[in-house]
This record gives structure tokens, C-alpha cells and sequence, in this order.
């Protein structure tokens, strides 16, 4: 039984998931601890995104995939009473550092959320508008950049002609490319996706599962997923996580087909999750 | 199977259609309680109209249009004269200084407490705000004639002309012998008294914002400022200015605080710092011995703040929809 399952997921493993070489590291991650207040949430996680690779995280609802995605941009920072310990590289600068320019940190590692966050502004001032945050630059190199992030975010042919129209008004899948969209105008390094595809329909979904593929190309990417096919289809390593700890960190292809540990068996043949 | 068919025939059939018409009648009760609720807002509405316009009837048919430009308050000259030009400009300076100083302080409130303010002081502020709201009018109108008037007299007035003293405009806006009772002490105590309206509705409003939009915002790199602006504000729009509405209402017909400290005087000044007064300032301290042309020139004036508020209210909403467009929706 266990092992049908196992096979189906590895027939939907993307071809070009065979172990890549290994590349530079891009975020080191050392002794991640994480608290809510006095919950331990994160416990001792080690491991790196390679540059140029994607990384998914998966495991059950609850396993800390997502806490860990919101440290790499310290956007737990909002809110009071929740703190990292540990070590976390991006290159050369430490993210948990205390005086770290936020802004900055925000810029040069981006994020895309479960839900489309489109801001309640036209569609061209959603991408001019994190531009602006770091850039003066003429109308006209604007306008080359917004479309160049639009097309870089599989949108531009569909809103060309409505680039004054709502953000909102756009359809949720296209709200999700706006906001991938969005993200890569600002030029980051890292782009971290949460669940971005658990509100999108399966041809959007599609769509942007395949932007992932080509973003991979100039930026270093993590995504949390519950969807483990997706997983398989667009990561070259995966981290299974389980009650706040890495339990296993592989290339996907191995992973899927022959995890070492029993829980990351259990789970990618459905037994609990 | 058929002992339980039995049972069933024993208890007769279930007449679907009658319990259905029972609810029926319920429905139809629903709709008409409901429906004459909203409509009995259109007939008080009207009502008041109406009675305003008859009372107002003589005044009207005295002085006609001249009631709008005619500075001049003399219900007991021979003929009397009667103009409406002084309580529509304190009416219209004081709400607008009013708002000018409680728009920026009350959003500046609401952002505070809902994106800057640690846990710990947003109940006591919270509070205080409400309190705000439920101290009666009165009370501000005393503060403002003991506390409020002599500073502004003795203090602020000759710091303002002091420092805008030969400044064409502004050092007439500000100059001018001190008064303890001025428009600018009612715009101020307006702006107190308005205050909690604005802010209250915009924490509350603020409140709606999903949080994931802030972060999608914070996430691209935006300082809390540039959150608050460029996301917060805009997403509740339409709530602030509902707000703001709100509180330029009552700031255009507020009475009693208003009729303490306003100074009563029906001619125009220059400055902000001279007396003056309000329609509803005027119709309260008039009223009660007031009669006859007199007395209808006051319900005209009631009428015309009517017609006031209704234009300012309508004008914001038209704004509104003007931003709505600009925005692209």
C-alpha cells in the first residue's frame, strides 16, 4: 500500500529534479530556535538554501514550516513576543541581528503570501510602489520596469491595457502573479513563497508553478507547501518538517523515493498529515 | 418497514403547504415592520422640513435672498433687519478649524493605537478617547471660558501676532484686541469634541485592514509610516471619511459648549481670535425670547443649517466618489 503511494509521487517528480550539483549557499541556517512567548516552536533546525535552487518545506499543518519561512525576512518581527535564537546567514550578514535595517533585509529577501495581497492601488502602482521604496527613476525607466516585472510575473499580456485598473479587480489567480510580480520588481535575492497556491484553482496554480521554475533561474527561492505533488514538481531539495524539527533535508527526488526517516515515509504516502 | 408506515398514516399527513403559510405570514410581518422603520425616517425627515419651512415662512417673505448676504442682526430696529451672514461664516470657520486640527490628531490617534502603541497603553488610551466622547457638552463649554480662553487670550493670541505681525493675511487672521470668548476658541473646543468620533471610527476601521496585507507591505520593505500610508489609509478610506462625516456634523450643529464661549456676535471679523457667533449659537441664545419675525428669522436660520450640513455631507460624499474613481475602482 505504502509503497503504490510512493511510487505514484515519484512518477510526478520533475525531470529536472535529479540532484543537481551542489550550489553555494545562500542562507545558512545554524541552531534555529524559535519561541511564540514561551512555546518552542522551532527546535535546532540546520540547513541551507543553495543559491538558484528551490527549497520546499513541507509537513503537517502546525510543523513550523511557515514560522521558519517568516524568520528568513524576520517578518515575526511585527509582532511582540516572538523571538529566533541561533544563527542565520544571508551571504555575508547575519538576519538576526538586532540592528539590521529591516527595510533593507525586506528588499533583498521578498515574500509571497497564501492569500493574494494586492494593495488597494492601481495595477501599475503596485509594482511602481515597492520600486519607489528604493529607487528615483524617471517615468519612463518606471514604466520599462513595471513591465518587465509584470512579464517577468506571466502577467504583463493579460493587464497591458488596464495597467490604471484596480489591483483588486483582477482575478485571484492574477492577483497572485501581480504580487509575484510585485516581489521581483524590487530585485531581491530570496523569495520566499507561503502556500501560494493553496486559494488558486489548478490552472492557475499551474501557472504559477511554472513562474517558480523560471524564477528559480535568477533568484534563490523556498516554498512552504501542503501540496507534496508540488512539492515533487517544482523543488530541487525538499525539508520535511515535523513538530518543530527538520526531520529530513534531501534533494526532492530522493525524498520522495527513498526517505531514510520512517515519519518522512509516513508521511508522503498520506499516513497521517 | 410497514408497522412504521402505519404509525405515520396514525398521525395524519404532514401538511407541508400550511406550515409553509404560517411562515409565510411571518414573512410578510417581517417585511412591513421593517419596511415602515425605514420609511418612517423619510417621514420625520420631511416632517421636520416642513415645519422648519412654515415657521421659517415669514422671515422668508421679509427678506428673501438678502437674508444670505446681510451682516447686519437687528431684530429690534424699526423696521428690524435680519442676515444670516455672520452665523453661516462662524458656523462654516469654526467646524472648518475644527476639523483642520482633529483630522490629522485624530488619525494620528488611530495609527498609534493600532500599529505603534505597546499593549500596555492601549487600553488607558482607548479609554480615555471613550471618556471623551461621554462628557457632556456643557462641560467643555465651561472649560473653554475658564481654562481655555484666558490662555488663548493672555498666552497664544499675542505669540500668534508676534510672529505674523505685518505678514499680509495671516497677521489679519491673528490680530486684533484679546478676547477670553472667540471663534477660535470654539473651533478648538470643536476639535476636542470631535475628536473621539474620528478616532474611534478609524482604530475601528483600521482594525479591518488583513493583517497579511500589512506584512505583503512590510514584506516589500515598507517602513511603518509607508504601511500606514500608502496601504492602511487607502484600504479604509471610505470608513475615515465616513468618519469624518460624522464628526463634521456635529461639528456643524453643536450648541451648547459653542453658545458659551463663542461671544455672540453677529459681525464679521477678520480675525479668528475676535467673537462671533454660530446658527445654533444664535438660535439658542435667541430663541427663548424671541417672537414673531424675529422669531421666524431664527427658524429660518435653523433651516438654512439644515440645507448646510446637508451640502457639506453631500460635497464629501461626491470627494469620495471622485477618489474612488481616481483609484481605479
Amino acid at each position: 500500500m505504502s509503497e503504490m503511494s510512493v511510487s505514484v509521487s515519484t512518477a510526478s517528480v520533475h525531470p529536472g529534479s535529479q540532484p543537481l550539483p551542489e550550489a553555494p549557499a545562500k542562507v545558512t541556517v545554524r541552531n534555529l530556535n524559535f519561541y511564540y512567548g514561551e512555546h518552542h516552536a522551532l527546535k535546532n533546525i540546520n540547513l541551507t538554501l543553495g543559491a538558484n535552487r528551490v527549497t520546499a518545506f513541507i509537513g503537517p499543518s502546525g510543523c513550523g514550516k511557515s514560522t521558519l519561512l517568516r524568520i528568513f525576512n524576520r517578518m515575526y518581527d511585527l509582532y511582540p513576543g516572538q523571538r529566533a535564537t541561533g544563527q542565520l546567514m544571508l551571504d555575508q550578514t547575519n538576519i538576526l541581528d538586532p540592528k539590521l535595517d529591516l527595510n533593507l533585509l525586506r528588499a533583498r529577501v521578498g515574500m509571497v503570501f497564501q492569500k493574494p495581497t494586492p494593495f488597494p492601488m492601481t495595477i501599475y502602482e503596485n509594482i511602481a510602489f515597492g520600486i519607489r521604496l528604493y529607487e528615483k527613476i524617471s517615468k519612463s525607466e518606471m514604466d520599462g520596469r513595471v513591465e518587465k516585472a509584470l512579464r517577468g510575473g506571466a502577467l504583463w499580456n493579460e493587464v497591458k491595457d488596464k495597467l490604471n485598473a484596480s489591483g483588486l479587480s483582477l482575478s485571484g489567480g492574477q492577483q497572485q502573479r501581480l504580487c509575484i510580480a510585485r516581489t521581483v520588481a524590487v530585485r531581491p535575492e530570496v523569495i520566499l513563497f507561503d502556500e501560494p497556491c493553496s486559494a488558486l484553482d489548478p490552472i492557475s496554480t499551474a501557472k504559477v508553478e511554472e513562474l517558480i521554475q523560471e524564477l528559480s533561474e535568477d533568484y534563490t527561492i523556498a516554498i512552504v507547501t501542503h501540496n507534496m505533488q508540488q512539492a515533487a514538481r517544482v523543488s530541487d531539495k525538499t525539508a520535511f518538517m515535523y513538530l518543530g524539527e527538520l526531520i529530513e533535508f534531501d534533494d526532492t527526488s530522493k525524498i520522495f523515493t527513498s526517505p531514510t526517516d520512517r515519519r518522512t515515509q509516513d508521511y508522503i504516502t498520506g499516513r497521517f498529515g | 418497514m410497514a408497522v412504521q408506515s402505519d404509525i405515520v398514516d396514525d398521525v395524519g399527513p404532514y401538511d407541508r403547504a400550511k406550515a409553509l403559510s404560517a411562515f409565510k405570514l411571518g414573512d410578510v410581518t417581517f417585511y412591513w415592520i421593517t419596511r415602515l422603520s425605514a420609511i418612517s425616517v423619510l417621514l420625520i425627515l420631511g416632517g421636520i422640513i416642513i415645519s422648519l419651512i412654515v415657521g421659517a415662512f415669514p422671515a422668508m417673505k421679509e427678506f428673501g435672498f438678502a437674508f444670505l448676504w446681510t451682516q447686519r442682526w437687528a431684530p429690534s430696529a424699526d423696521p428690524p433687519v435680519l442676515g444670516a451672514l455672520g452665523p453661516m461664516y462662524g458656523t462654516l470657520v469654526t467646524s472648518f478649524i475644527a476639523m483642520l486640527i482633529a483630522i490629522p490628531v485624530g488619525l494620528g490617534i488611530a495609527i498609534f493605537l493600532t500599529e505603534l502603541c505597546p499593549q500596555w497603553l492601549r487600553r488607558p488610551i482607548g479609554m480615555a478617547i471613550e471618556l471623551l466622547a461621554g462628557i457632556p457638552s456643557i462641560i467643555y463649554g465651561m472649560w473653554g471660558f475658564f481654562v481655555l480662553g484666558p490662555f488663548l487670550a493672555n498666552t497664544f493670541q499675542p505669540f500668534m501676532i508676534k510672529i505674523f505681525d505685518g505678514v499680509p493675511v495671516l497677521g489679519a487672521i491673528f490680530a486684533g484686541p484679546p478676547s477670553y470668548l472667540s471663534l477660535f476658541n470654539a473651533a478648538l473646543i470643536l476639535s476636542i469634541m470631535v475628536l473621539p468620533f474620528i478616532t474611534s471610527i478609524s482604530v475601528d476601521v483600521f482594525k479591518t485592514v488583513p493583517p497579511v496585507l500589512k506584512e505583503a507591505a512590510y514584506g516589500v520593505g515598507c517602513t511603518t509610516w509607508e504601511v500606514v500610508r500608502s496601504v492602511v489609509i487607502p484600504y479604509t478610506r471610505v470608513g475615515i471619511i465616513g468618519g469624518v462625516m460624522l464628526a463634521l456634523g456635529r461639528a456643524l450643529g453643536e450648541t451648547m459648549a459653542v453658545t458659551f464661549i463663542i461671544g455672540n456676535s453677529f459681525r464679521i471679523s477678520s480675525s479668528i481670535f475676535a467673537p462671533g457667533t454660530t446658527i445654533s449659537a444664535a438660535i439658542a441664545s435667541e430663541f427663548a425670547e424671541s417672537d414673531g419675525l424675529h422669531q421666524s428669522g431664527l427658524i429660518l436660520l435653523g433651516l438654512l443649517l439644515f440645507v448646510l450640513t446637508f451640502f457639506v455631507l453631500s460635497g464629501a460624499r461626491l470627494m469620495l466618489m471622485r477618489l474612488d474613481k481616481k483609484a481605479g475602482k
